[in-house]
């Protein structure tokens, strides 16, 4: 297959970057969108070029490690797949194929496709864990999960962290990622102590680092690779409200010496 | 009052939008409800009084300022939040989004826009007039919205205005009512769809009620 690539080249943070015109050719249609990049890749090495840089690990989608917008969609045209998952045969021979990296203040471009996504992982910091240690794996039904919490927790814990629902999203908002980290936690005993404090702090740091806000296209939610539902969205909200509203309020207790 | 509502987290201000914006929309049920009495072949009096009721009334009266204030609040949050939004992805796409969204989610800040210029012009029409700011034409009484209406809707681009603006509205509350739903934390399985069904339908009724007026009268009483 031959197909003509117009892939955004930006040579660091600070430049000002452009789409560029490449075409390759003789790909096969069994190879993956990575393995076309690479021939490209090695085409533009051998004619003293500089070859393209994007984000890869994996290659079999649950690092959350690979982006690229393709012709106007995050990961591309497939539904419930990452970039690395998707194969030529999705394109059409001739195809002309606009490659783009994720973009949102809170994503600065560090070089062509590769954008910063360490916000994500500042999110994480400011709640997304579990205070105490809770131990080994206990024995079956010590601690009492009901099914349909498990498999929802389970469900949002799906979440790799890519940012593709950032990339989606027309405000650029972090929602549907703060909203699963915040529901796999919460929905199980040991991450419930902590949910009204994680959820504030969360939210709080989300809109510190210049994330949008939510207008509940649900964008995210199409173009998640991992099928995380919106419904976590409306669970961090519910869970702000009640957090802001019902928690209790803090003793603090003076000691002087 | 910008100071302080920028300083809240972004799901409060989205909770105060909704709640604002679901306020409006129960105010809109009652609007329709006294303008569809329009449609009485009784020379206006269910309507006049009806209208003089809403104008005289002091439980009215003082939801009368609630509304204004949800109106300003709902208008100064959308124009604000959309000012973050766009900061947000401070340079765009070359191509642009493809995703599926929600049927006209994208277009909220644009009919809102449309609906803002509306209540302008609604407000130089009626309400202006009624307080006194405006004066009103020859020979209608300031107070007497029913000669007021029907001078309006005989003028055919007039009411074909009136009507792309309602369909503006419909278009907005199609999305809205759901919207605040899930802003406000009620999105389940049990009754989401009922919800959106029923925010769809409401939005059609407003849309079609508020256009049937002024086909009534260009088409059926002129």
């Amino acid at each position: 297959m031959n197909f003509t690539l117009k892939i955004w080249r930006q040579k660091n943070a600070v430049a000002k970057g452009e789409m560029v015109t490449y075409a390759v050719s003789e790909i096969s249609p069994d190879s993956s969108f990575f393995e076309m990049l690479d021939a490209l890749n090695q085409q533009l090495i051998t004619s003293g070029g500089d070859p393209v840089a994007f984000d890869h690990d994996c290659r079999e989608g649950i690092c959350g490690t690979c982006s690229l917008y393709i012709n106007g969609r995050p990961h591309g045209p497939l539904k419930g797949v990452t970039t690395c998952q998707l194969h030529m045969r999705s394109f059409k021979d001739g195809d002309t194929i606009h490659i783009e990296p994720w973009r949102a203040k809170a994503f600065p471009i560090i070089r062509d496709l590769i954008v910063d996504r360490s916000a994500l992982d500042k999110i994480i910091q400011a709640g997304g864990y579990v205070s105490v240690h809770t131990g080994g794996v206990p024995d079956a039904n010590t601690i009492p999960v009901p099914h349909e919490k498990a498999e929802s927790a389970m469900d949002a814990a799906a979440c790799i962290g890519c940012g593709a629902c950032v990339a989606a999203c027309s405000n650029a908002a972090a929602m549907l990622f703060v909203g699963a980290k915040v529901s796999h936690l919460a929905l199980l005993p040991q991450g419930k102590v902590e949910a009204a404090k994680r959820v504030q702090k969360m939210v709080a740091c989300m809109d510190e680092l210049g994330f949008g806000n939510c207008s509940n296209t649900y964008a995210c939610e199409a173009e998640c690779p991992k099928g995380i539902s919106v419904v976590n969205i409306a669970r961090m909200n519910r869970q702000f409200l009640a957090a802001n509203l019902l928690s209790e309020r803090e003793k603090v207790v003076n000691i002087s010496l | 009052m910008n100071l302080l509502l920028s300083s809240f987290s972004s799901l409060t201000n989205k909770v105060l939008m909704a709640l604002a914006g679901l306020f409006l929309v129960t105010f809109l049920g009652v609007h329709l409800g006294i303008n569809l009495l329009l449609l009485n072949n009784d020379g206006g009096r269910a309507f006049t009084a009806a209208a003089s009721f809403m104008g005289t009334n002091s439980i009215i009266k003082v939801f009368e300022i609630v509304l204004f204030a949800g109106f300003l609040l709902h208008i100064i949050l959308g124009m604000m939040v959309s000012g973050q939004n766009k900061a947000a992805r401070p340079s765009t796409y070359v191509v642009s989004n493809h995703s599926a969204t929600a049927p006209f989610s994208k277009y909220m800040f644009h009919t809102g826009i449309i609906v803002f210029l509306f209540l302008l012009l609604h407000f130089f029409d009626f309400y202006f007039i009624k307080i006194g700011l405006v004066a009103p034409p020859d020979g209608i009484a300031s107070h007497d919205f029913y000669s007021r209406t029907l001078l309006l809707f005989s003028t055919p681009w007039y009411s074909l205005l009136y009507i792309v603006c309602f369909v503006a509205l419909g278009i907005h509350l199609n999305h809205a009512i759901q919207s605040a739903f899930q802003t406000l934390g009620l999105n389940h399985s049990k009754y989401m769809d009922a919800v959106k069904v029923i925010g769809s339908v409401y939005s059609l009724l407003i849309t079609v009620g508020f256009s049937i007026v002024p086909l009534f009268i260009l088409f059926y009483r002129h």
